[in-house]
């Protein structure tokens, strides 16, 4: 055990000093524990640590491997370059936060069974909702709630699915999943899927990312959906559904990102459609196809940040975030500007940038593996990507209709941190192999042919005469676009809209009832009648709607009374089982 | 040098010379398509040079429409207080 540091050790206990520390010394210590902590996981060996008897049951600690590492590798770079920009912070907790969620990530990583992987499943939850809640203002708590009640309802089918999986197969060990799927799969899987943002379960990311702090952010944006591809990519390679799903998710973010207004909400956007790809990739489960999933992985967590860091450059600076209210900030921010194109020819795969050595990678795969139709709709969503991240994002927020705004570059921290960003994503374009033999498998791909450069960019150049032409079309709109949340933001109000609807008809009728039979029976006592119905009848029939309607208000009331407990319950418990963590740990 | 080049794609001075320079790329970019050596084409578009150019621009037309109409047809598009 001397020989082996756990990463995920170093960010969780790391996290703790923080609160103590000031100034440039923070700062210092800040660089230094990623720092650390990339040191640690270049120096891993592959092996099993930390095995034990917990109930039972068998736990591994860590079990590092080749696709661990790779991710670990990413992770712990991301983590270095988030603290860079997040450097300027007066406030602890971002940080800490920060720390844990980073720390919870690699924890998933490395993680041998499923208790180990729960445990840190939800520590990502819930210290990346703090991220969403340190923003502050009511919309980004709502957002920040919405979030948790998400994430808790997808760790609760996550734990379910543990659960009946242990029970069907005697073993709480994490690995590829045998023999045919059942239940406790199927729950796993879902569970997988909900935190990969595949729809309809896509409609958390989208919702929270943009709410989230400027730094905060770029944290999220690079580490829940990449764990959840890691855990897709150990235990379901080559599930056929994974594929489709995939491929129908690389679509989905391009076409919402057409109708979004907020910059960070289409990049969120652009997430979905990007972890499309890995989806898709695992989901074929060749060699060749989990490779380029897992490099994907890889230069997406770069590039992406980069782009949020870009985003949250200009929101930092300006205060704004819709692309209708930004414009012409080219002349006061060029090095942001130089520094987000980088990200945007990345994602965009344009030769001599990451991209275009791993995405090409996942086509490849698809094509090898006789996918006409997966090929075709990749490259239709690479084309949207661009459109967007690389056209219609800068456009309009850095170009386009000068506002006036007054703008300046970001605090230095911030730049350095996405030129560090921006370096790797060059890197790796320029000099793909140094990646490539980080991956799970041996790599037999050559991305740099001449028939792959031209196509490429003839796809993406005529993307960009496309967007020339119709420029107009793409002109923002101040508008939100309705995704799967529309169901727990909406759908709830319209339930009970429904409930109380019939009994306003029913009232309706028996009052209709009682007028038309008393008036032509009774003319004298017709007004008598009248007066006791309406006194009479309705005020019951209103007193009893507006008790239940009461009663309804109670019941809601009740309910998230109670789902504030069980977020308790739930915080109780993983301190409880940190703590048991811990005690086994030694 | 990184404000020159970033001035370069912003202002309206340039406009002419940015279009020329896009055009000209265009030009190169198929041209280069129809030169290069293709070894194995798996799939019938691989063999037809030019083809990556014209689905790149299909591509990008179809997202813009398609998903413009699904927002404002399909009413995926609302007002920001839609929520409120």
């Amino acid at each position: 055990m001397t020989d082996f540091v756990h990463p995920a050790l170093l960010f969780i206990l790391g996290a703790l000093p923080i609160a103590f520390l000031n100034g440039s010394i923070r700062k210092a210590y800040l660089v230094l524990v990623p720092t650390l902590a990339i040191i640690a996981v270049l120096t891993l060996q592959p092996g099993n640590y930390g095995a034990a008897q917990v109930i039972g049951q068998e736990i591994l600690i860590a079990k590092v491997d080749r696709l661990s590492i790779v991710f670990a590798t990413v992770f712990t770079i991301m983590a270095l370059i988030g603290m860079v920009y997040a450097l300027h912070l007066t406030r602890a907790g971002q940080h800490v936060a920060a720390f844990v969620y980073v720390g919870s990530a690699l924890g998933v990583v490395f993680a041998g069974d499923y208790l180990t992987l729960y445990l840190f499943w939800e520590g990502m939850a819930f210290a990346s909702a703090y991220l969403v809640f340190a923003q502050g203002g009511g919309q980004a708590i709502r957002a920040a709630f919405r979030y948790l009640m998400v994430h808790i309802t997808g760790g609760v089918v996550l734990l379910g699915g543990i659960i009946l999986h242990a029970v069907a197969t005697h073993s709480l060990l994490f690995g590829p999943i045998e023999g045919g799927m059942g239940a406790g799969a199927y729950l796993i899987l879902a569970g997988f899927l909900l935190n990969a943002a595949v729809p309809p379960l896509n409609a958390w990311l989208t919702d929270a990312y943009p709410e989230a702090t400027v730094t905060g952010a770029v944290f999220m944006s690079a580490f829940t959906t990449k764990t959840a591809v890691y855990v897709l990519a150990r235990a379901f390679p080559g599930t056929e559904l994974l594929v489709w799903l995939g491929t129908a998710m690389a679509l989905y973010g391009v076409i919402y990102a057409v109708l979004e207004n907020d910059c960070r909400r289409l990049l969120a956007y652009h997430i979905v459609s990007q972890v499309g790809y890995m989806v898709a990739g695992i989901g074929i489960g060749t060699e060749m196809a989990v490779n380029g999933a897992t490099s994907h992985a890889f230069a997406h967590i770069l590039y992406k940040a980069l782009l949020f860091m870009g985003a949250g450059a200009v929101i930092y600076v300006t205060g704004r975030r819709k692309l209708t209210e930004l414009g012409g900030l080219y002349k006061a921010m060029p090095l942001t500007v130089a520094l987000y194109m980088v990200g945007a020819l990345a994602i965009s795969a344009f030769p001599f940038f990451s991209g275009f050595v791993t995405k090409s990678m996942v086509v490849a795969a698809a094509g090898q593996d006789h996918r006409a139709l997966v090929v075709l709709a990749l490259t239709m969503a690479s084309s949207g990507t661009f459109l967007h991240t690389g056209l219609k994002l800068p456009y309009y927020m850095f170009f386009g209709t000068d506002r006036g705004l007054a703008a300046r570059e970001p605090p230095r921290n911030m730049l350095v941190a996405m030129a560090m960003a921006a370096v790797l994503c060059i890197a790796i374009g320029v000099f793909p192999q140094q990646l490539y033999a980080l991956l799970p498998y041996p790599v037999d791909f050559e991305p740099y042919t001449g028939v792959h450069v031209t196509e490429s960019l003839g796809v993406l150049m005529f993307t960009a005469l496309g967007f020339v032409l119709f420029l107009r079309a793409l002109d923002p709109e101040n508008t939100i676009s309705i995704d799967t949340d529309w169901f727990y933001r909406k759908g709830a109000r319209y339930f009970m809209w429904l409930a109380e609807k019939p009994l306003a008809r029913y009232e309706k009728a028996v009052s209709d009832v009682s007028e038309t039979a008393a008036l032509p029976l009774l003319h004298g006592a017709a007004r008598a009648g009248l007066r006791v119905d309406l006194d009479g009848v309705d005020a019951v029939v209103n007193g009893v709607a507006r008790s239940i309607l009461r009663g309804g208000g109670a019941l809601r009331r009740l309910q998230t009374g109670v789902v504030t407990h069980y977020a308790l319950a739930m915080i109780a418990g993983v301190i409880a089982a940190t703590a048991v963590f811990a005690v086994v740990w030694q | 040098m990184i404000k020159s080049i970033v001035d370069f794609f912003g202002n309206e001075a340039y406009a002419t010379r940015r279009r020329r320079l896009f055009y000209l790329v265009l030009i190169l970019i198929v041209l280069a398509d129809f030169l290069v050596f293709r070894e194995h084409a798996e799939y019938l578009w691989d063999r037809v040079p030019g083809w990556s150019a014209v689905y790149g621009f299909l591509s990008c037309v179809l997202l813009i429409f398609v998903s413009k109409f699904l927002g404002h047809q399909g009413g995926l598009m609302r007002r920001e207080d839609y929520y409120d």
